[in-house]
């Protein structure tokens, strides 16, 4: 089943990789210097309608 | 005309279904199509007797769109109780088999209009009309696409009758929480894609640069169940006017793709949205920003990435290959730390406000609900441990786990989301009856106390008793003999759903009289919320 060995070759390396990497570049944008006030101010969205 | 389009579209929606009647193959799908003619002849009648030939003033784009939100709401309401309801009785079948009323009543048909009834009907109700209620109010923008957004809502309504009617009919493709054939699982995807349009496009015209960590949640959903429902319905038809298809897929592939499903039923219908109502309504009601707002950015992510591999642990011990059960299990194992730390986020939003829960039945709901997420969240990674799976799988145990999270987490949190939403959307200035509120909570709290409880002894006993061999190597217990020991928790489980069903009802006659614009005469509950700065209580 050429296809099967394909896709599992790749959710082991090159895919595997891919979501490791995005998922690392997520949590670091999240911490990022400067993230803190922006967040702060984020969390008030829901007060901010009445 | 204000509803020209809609009652073009539903008298041929009408005629559709009237020629699949007409030339219908088995009589179970012309009967399923004779229903869809009376609901949609008689919807489509109700559009003409409403229709106004005056010309259509303009749209008040600065103004929120709460009508569906309404309906969603009373839906959401009248689903709830319907489905408590199927479920007490479909335990009291299991206690008494007597009650089985065949051939349309039987177990077999009427458990599937359980599980739909409380997580797409009363479930999906809520999510629809949360979703829409908090995506107005975070971007602060009005709903995109007009009349759509009823189409949301209606064409639901309809997804949810033609399924509960098929089941009834004996009309199922037999796949766990996905059990409607061809036909309506096409309707859903119609609904749920002008439901991704009408959320996207609300979020596209945002007044607010930032896209609040509720509404990634609710996008999340509504984009994941679509991909799901669509790739798990894959099959062809026998007939097109017929109520029968084949799967497109077969044997392990089959099952990994149910349970690929299945899980992520549980994940991205169940639990992610639920956290989006949770990221909008904890804070809204104890009146303080959630407790980290990075904290739910990495909640997000994590469990978007994790939740999506969990699937295999529910085929342990099967042909599915080894590694990809391993898979499963690793990841549902690592599921618990985004499941804690959302949990923690919920909680800790409460800090220096946790006398809120003396006083606010509401608040009450919402730390509960939150508390048994954490519980099912922690005993969900451990079942899928294999070793642990061995002894509970096909037992009561699984039913006592899910049961924790769904009366617990989903109802509970729904029920906060319903008290919330129904004095804010009817322009009251409160409930009816905050005090019975309380009894809602604490009847709902007794009913999961008995319901788990029973199914946690009667499950792993069931599991025991499998397993004892005697010292020949012999089982030790024939199959009927677990069924006997099991009928006293079965009627303890019946017991413990009358007092949730009783719950719904309270919670049904609050809604209406609060709809209707009455105050109960009654003591206010605990002390008045003390002025924030003042400390008048001791900061936790």
């Amino acid at each position: 089943m050429e296809t099967y060995t394909a896709m599992r070759h790749l959710a082991d390396s090159w895919g595997l990789l891919a979501m490791v990497l995005f998922f690392i570049g997520a949590v670091t944008f999240a911490f990022r210097p400067g993230s803190r006030a922006l967040s702060d101010d984020a969390a008030r969205i829901p007060f901010r309608d009445e | 005309m204000k509803y020209g389009t809609e009652i073009v579209f539903s008298a041929i929606l009408t005629l559709i279904a009237l020629l699949g009647a007409a030339f219908a193959v088995d009589d179970a799908f012309r009967y399923h199509m004779l229903i869809a003619v009376v609901l949609l002849g008689g919807f489509t009648i109700a559009l003409m007797r409403k229709e106004d030939f005056a010309p259509a003033g303009p749209v008040d784009d600065t103004r929120y769109m709460d009508g569906p939100i309404r309906y969603g709401v009373i839906a959401t309401v009248f689903w709830g109780v319907v489905g408590f309801l199927a479920g007490v009785l479909v335990a009291a079948q299991l206690a008494f088999p007597d009650l089985n009323l065949e051939p349309w009543l039987n177990f077999g048909r009427l458990r599937p209009l359980h599980t739909s009834g409380v997580v797409f009907a009363f479930g999906g109700n809520i999510l629809i009309a949360s979703s829409f209620y908090v995506v107005q109010r975070t971007c602060r923008a009005r709903l995109f696409g007009g009349n759509l957004a009823w189409f949301v809502f209606w064409g639901y309504q309809l997804f949810i009758v033609m399924a509960a009617t098929g089941y009834l009919l004996g009309i199922t493709q037999s796949r766990e929480y996905a059990e409607p054939e061809w036909y309506v699982d096409l309707w859903l995807t119609i609904v749920w894609v002008v439901y991704l349009f009408v959320f996207m496009g609300t979020v596209l015209r945002r007044k607010e640069p930032h896209i609040y960590v509720a509404n990634w949640f609710y996008m999340s959903f509504i984009i994941t169940i679509a991909m799901l429902h669509v790739l798990n319905n894959l099959a062809v038809p026998v007939s097109f006017v017929g109520s029968k298809s084949y799967s497109a897929f077969s044997g392990v592939q089959d099952a990994v793709t149910q349970w690929w499903y299945g899980h992520n039923a549980v994940a991205f219908f169940l639990t992610i949205p639920f956290l989006a109502m949770m990221y909008y309504f904890v804070p809204k009601q104890v009146n303080r920003p959630i407790y980290s707002y990075r904290l739910s950015i990495v909640h997000f992510w994590s469990i978007i990435f994790l939740y999506i591999w969990a699937g295999p642990h529910h085929l342990h011990y099967t042909a599915v290959p080894d590694w990809a059960q391993t898979l499963g299990m690793v990841f549902s194992i690592m599921l618990w730390m985004p499941s804690w730390g959302g949990m923690i986020n919920g909680l800790m939003t409460l800090s220096g406000r946790w006398d809120l829960i003396r006083t606010d039945p509401i608040v009450r709901l919402m730390v509960a609900a939150i508390a048994f997420y954490g519980m099912a969240t922690f005993e969900g990674p451990m079942l899928s441990i294999k070793s642990v799976n061995a002894l509970s799988h096909y037992t009561d145990w699984t039913i006592a786990h899910v049961h924790a999270g769904a009366l617990g987490w989903n109802g509970m949190i729904t029920f906060a989301a319903v008290y919330f939403l129904v004095p804010k959307l009817w322009g009251r200035e409160r409930l009816y009856s905050v005090r019975m509120v309380n009894w809602h909570f604490w009847l709902a709290t007794l009913g999961i106390v008995l319901y788990a409880s029973s199914m946690w002894v009667s499950g792993i006993m069931q599991g025991l008793m499998w397993r004892e061999y005697d010292s020949q190597g012999f089982l030790v217990y024939s199959f009927v003999e677990t069924v006997a020991a099991m009928h006293p928790y079965y009627v303890m489980r019946v017991t413990g759903g009358l007092f949730y069903l009783t719950g719904g009802f309270l919670m049904a006659w609050n809604v209406y009289q609060t709809i209707r614009g009455r105050v109960r005469d009654e003591t206010p509950m605990g002390v008045p919320a003390p002025v924030a700065g003042a400390a008048v209580q001791p900061a936790a």
